[in-house]
């Protein structure tokens, strides 16, 4: 097959890439939020739990999930020709943290899914952003049949900073996770802006 | 726990792609786990053809792997975590080959920005505006 690529088009325009984390504990609807909102079928590294797995993955108040993300998931959304984000989905479980950092590396934000259900479950992930000072916000997936509660008593639960932004969102809805990640990027922005206000002062 | 045992014996049949690759990963890079090239390839960092990808005669000193990244990429550029999914190969296999057109000057790869230099305040507002324009 030599013909395939004889007729040079245009050079292919360089987009600019970003990336944005999607974070959370086990089975709060990380891959659902990447897939809301990518154009592509998002990759998937979903491994059904084995028996091995079970004293590990601890599926209390998620029963009915039965498969894990066991690498990393991710979505691509082209803004423009020349701008591209794509979504990582973290691995969802505490024994896989040693890719996490590769996936910190260069992005411009993230996001920290919570059950209400299994609060504890993002403390971790809210811990590993405060401390790499990446910007993130945290998002409430409203589970059907999970307690909601006032943003507040959520932000007091998590003892997030005030500037910290905190929504309720459905993780399956295309424009509710398009907030969640505007919300991302404008607290990225509201802290770039502030950095470079210090740093003119 | 009639359940569990269902559950059992659903994993323990592997058929087609279930049962794993036929070819074991690495073998695609003749066991190599890391490429010539100095920097380490980020998952978004794209994949661009260089002009001399259009030799037709480079296909024959190359694996079909190699040719499959090239080709993928002509139209679109392609992040590595992108080629990892669609050619279903681990992103370390893809490094490599990667790595190895890189060498061979048939490919340039996008520089992703160094975390260090973000965030771009302009370029942040274009990502609002784009999200929102979705």
């Amino acid at each position: 097959m030599v013909f395939g690529r004889s007729s040079r088009r245009t050079p292919p325009v360089e987009p600019v890439t970003l990336k944005i984390l999607v974070a959370g504990g086990f089975g709060v609807g990380k891959t659902t939020l990447v897939g809301a909102v990518s154009e592509i079928r998002p990759l998937r590294t979903e491994e059904t739990l084995s028996e091995a797995g079970r004293p590990v993955d601890d599926t209390e108040g998620v029963e009915q999930k039965t498969t894990t993300t066991v690498a990393m998931d991710f979505g691509r959304i082209t803004l423009r020709e020349d701008l591209v984000l794509y979504l990582f989905g973290t691995p969802g479980q505490d024994r896989f943290w040693f890719l996490w950092d590769e996936l910190a590396q260069g992005a411009l934000g993230a996001v920290v899914l919570a059950d209400t259900r299994r609060l504890e479950d993002c403390f971790g992930a809210i811990d590993y952003f405060e401390r790499r000072a990446i910007p993130f916000a945290v998002a409430v997936n409203c589970f059907e049949g999970a307690g909601r509660f006032p943003a507040e008593r959520v932000r007091a639960a998590l003892d997030l900073d005030s500037e910290v932004p905190l929504l309720m969102c459905d993780a399956r809805q295309r424009e509710s996770a398009k907030e969640v990640l505007v919300a991302v990027v404008e607290h990225a922005l509201a802290r770039a802006d502030r950095r470079r206000e210090h740093a003119t002062t | 726990m009639s359940d569990s045992a269902q559950y059992a014996r659903r994993t323990h049949h592997f058929f087609d792609a279930d049962a794993g690759p036929v070819v074991r990963p690495y073998a695609m890079t003749r066991g190599r786990t890391s490429s010539a090239t100095r920097h380490r390839l980020d998952l978004i960092a794209l994949v661009v053809p260089e002009d001399a990808a259009d030799d037709p005669g480079r296909d024959q000193l190359l694996s079909p792997e190699h040719v499959e990244i090239v080709e993928r990429c002509g139209d679109t550029p392609q992040s590595i975590a992108e080629l990892a999914a669609t050619l279903d190969l681990p992103v370390g296999v893809v490094r490599v080959l990667v790595g190895d057109l890189v060498e061979d000057a048939l490919v340039h790869v996008t520089r992703p920005v160094p975390p260090a230099e973000l965030p771009d305040v302009s370029i942040l507002r274009e990502v609002i505006n784009g999200l929102r324009a979705l």
